[in-house]
């Protein structure tokens, strides 16, 4: 990932006994962070043991606050490290790397009225939508279907629920088909929370016959790491290691590779070279279904391996 | 850098716009290679980039900041469509002037300044010999609609891309000297709607290429690509609507006058996501140099004479080049010719 900053934890709080929420400040004093628009989500960094772990986590504070951004974290389960990192080690004070804000979950402006859906932590991208929704006086209404997360014990979201703007399920589950049917045309509907609930909103909004335009659901730009594997760089006689979060392109800079490249995101060809043994894993739109069939060619500058190393014609 | 005085160059009239030698030397040659080829040829806008070039800072200001400020001026007053705000992109409007004050200051601070205490914030701009007092956000606060107000102190044009349903949509802008485009033409249009007319890229994938590209772009993440056509005289403004201006001078070109007449024009376009209200902002620095002055740059010019045999007949005609592209073949021939001819007298004696 580029664009990574240093951002320090300015302060820790519980939200529930699974939910973190955590406040970042610049690393350095007499910076500021970049406003952001509702929805939006950074990369933090987190150590561990051996490695780093980079996961993606909406912003809940006010866009217009550059002065610090405040996360919420749930402890899973099945943790990867991060969020089990968050809940037992980290602390106050303690510096870490922070992509800046990207957004792949926008309010459509247009909306004659917003009706948002939560399940869980789901509920964190709305939050930064509220303040913006608020200022724009727009018409909306935040649905959240949580077990043990009270809506209310987040700052951000506890005046709303007073005036009855969060609409709050325990046990019980929204009725969609009801929920979705009393809509005023023009309503765009937008899905945080697990696959099932996604994929129950769609299908509900599907047999109402809204168009799919209106129905949105969250999407992290999680940096995509993959497999680490093995690039053989043969005319070059080089043979380089690459991470499981840099790109064939980046580890073939590192190791002095001569190669020529332009937009580095998968779509001018300029980077395009011939794969003389191995399979890649295609991530990028330049190449037809054809090229990438033929496992003849690869775009390093987005594209991995799906074998244990690649040999390239560089 | 050096300015020139407000009102020393015209864009119209008697044409009185010149390219000193700096200039010259830092104009942008947007051809790579001998032959013409379609390609998207974007590529981050990492900065700061080379020093004194183009793509140093953010936006560039050069010396015909203050004409060209004025001949926007010029355009604005005879015809105000050519700034345009949707409702909603009110929001990006704001952002937009907070980006281009900030980077106007960081990287010029000699010529602008931008204080803030919150949202209260000041901005002076020393070139133009304004000054102004206003509350981030607060339409009344300023003398007139914030893309107005900044876009009338930014050199180049500017458009605001609502991005919404994977695609972008022209919203917002403030175009004064586009080249054969109209901003009134294609508001509200999608990103594949406003390029219809662009000849073979569609059948070769490079929009929908090109939009997922740029929906994709983050803050922070800006990226530019260079675009290029001709215009005859030093013309910023050669909009549909001045058509009847502009038009005709195309059968005025003959091998005699192509290098005085005959310009380059250079588009420096940036494309930078505006961080609260997410719009893409599309900026269009334009460039134009006669082929005279490109031309005291040798390799420039047999490259030009190269990659303009190698045009495909779709692209002349839609970069308009048809009536007059002969004559500016015969002149980069002759002094192709000339040159060769002055190299070989230089090398016997």
């Amino acid at each position: 990932m580029s664009r990574f900053m240093k951002a320090r934890i300015a302060a820790v709080g519980q939200i529930s006994t699974t939910v973190r929420r955590l406040t970042l400040v610049p690393a350095e004093s007499g910076q500021s962070f970049t406003p952001f628009s509702p929805g939006s989500h950074i990369v933090l960094g987190i150590p561990g043991e051996g490695r780093t772990c980079r996961n993606a986590y909406s912003l809940i504070s006010a866009p217009d606050d550059s002065s610090q951004y405040c996360i919420a974290v749930r402890r899973q389960p099945l943790s990867r490290g991060g969020s089990e990192a968050i809940h037992s080690r980290i602390k106050v004070g303690d510096v870490l790397e922070m992509s800046a804000p990207a957004n792949l979950f926008l309010p459509q402006w247009q909306a004659r009225h917003h009706l948002m859906l939560a399940g869980g932590i789901g509920i964190t991208p709305f939050l930064s939508y509220l303040p913006e929704l608020e200022r724009r006086g727009a018409s909306w209404e935040l649905h959240l279907r949580s077990q043990d997360l009270d809506a209310v014990r987040f700052p951000e979201a506890a005046a709303h629920v007073a005036s009855g703007g969060i609409t709050q399920y325990r046990l019980e589950r929204p009725n969609l088909a009801a929920l979705l049917s009393r809509q005023p045309a023009g309503t765009h509907v937008y899905i945080c929370g697990p696959q099932g609930m996604i994929d129950a909103v769609h299908a509900a909004a599907a047999a109402l016959h809204w168009s799919s335009a209106r129905v949105h659901h969250e999407v992290f730009a999680a940096p995509a790491p993959g497999m680490p594997f093995t690039a053989v760089a043969r005319n070059s006689g080089v043979e380089v290691a690459v991470e499981a979060d840099e790109s064939l392109l980046e580890a073939l800079e590192r190791s002095g590779v001569e190669t020529t490249s332009l937009c580095r995101g998968g779509v001018c060809g300029q980077c395009r070279v011939e794969l003389l043994d191995g399979e890649a894993e295609h991530r990028d739109a330049f190449l037809n279904d054809q090229e990438r069939a033929s496992q003849r060619c690869i775009m390093p500058c987005v594209s991995r391996a799906r074998s244990a190393s690649l040999v390239l014609d560089l | 850098m050096q300015f020139a005085p407000r009102d020393d160059q015209a864009f119209h009239g008697q044409f009185t716009f010149k390219n000193s030698a700096h200039a010259i030397k830092r104009f942008p040659f947007p051809f790579p290679e001998d032959e013409y080829r379609y390609s998207v040829n974007i590529e981050p806008h990492a900065l700061p980039g080379k020093s004194g070039s183009i793509t140093e800072h953010m936006l560039d200001i050069d010396e015909h900041y203050l004409s060209e400020t004025a001949e926007r001026a010029r355009v604005l007053d005879s015809d105000p469509k050519r700034c345009l705000v949707m409702p909603h992109m009110q929001p990006a409007a704001w952002d937009f002037l907070e980006f281009v004050m900030t980077y106007y200051a960081r990287d010029y601070p000699e010529s602008f300044s931008f204080e803030r205490q919150g949202d209260d914030c000041h901005w002076r701009n020393h070139l133009l010999g304004l000054e102004q007092s206003f509350r981030m956000g607060d339409d009344t606060t300023l003398p007139m609609a914030p893309l107005d107000y900044i876009g009338r102190q930014v050199q180049g044009d500017i458009a605001l891309l609502d991005q919404r349903d994977g695609d972008l949509f022209m919203d917002a802008g403030m175009i004064t000297c586009p080249a054969d485009w109209s901003l009134a033409f294609d508001a509200g249009m999608s990103f594949s709607q406003w390029h219809g007319p662009v000849p073979l890229a569609h059948e070769m994938g490079i929009f929908e290429r090109a939009l997922k590209y740029l929906c994709a772009i983050q803050v922070g993440g800006p990226v530019h690509r260079l675009n290029w056509t001709m215009t005859i005289h030093p013309r910023m403004d050669s909009s549909p609507e001045t058509f009847s201006e502009w038009g005709s001078d195309r059968a005025t070109i003959t091998p005699d006058n192509a290098g005085r007449d005959v310009h380059l024009r250079v588009e420096l376009q940036t494309l930078v996501r505006m961080p609260r209200s997410h719009a893409l902002f599309f900026g269009i620095r334009t460039y134009l140099i006669n082929l005279d002055d490109l031309c005291t740059n040798p390799v420039w010019q047999s490259r030009l004479l190269k990659v303009l045999h190698t045009l495909p007949p779709e692209l002349i005609e839609y970069k308009g080049l048809t009536r007059y592209l002969p004559s500016v073949l015969e002149w980069l021939e002759r002094r192709e010719a000339g040159v060769g001819a002055s190299q070989a007298e230089k090398q016997s004696a």
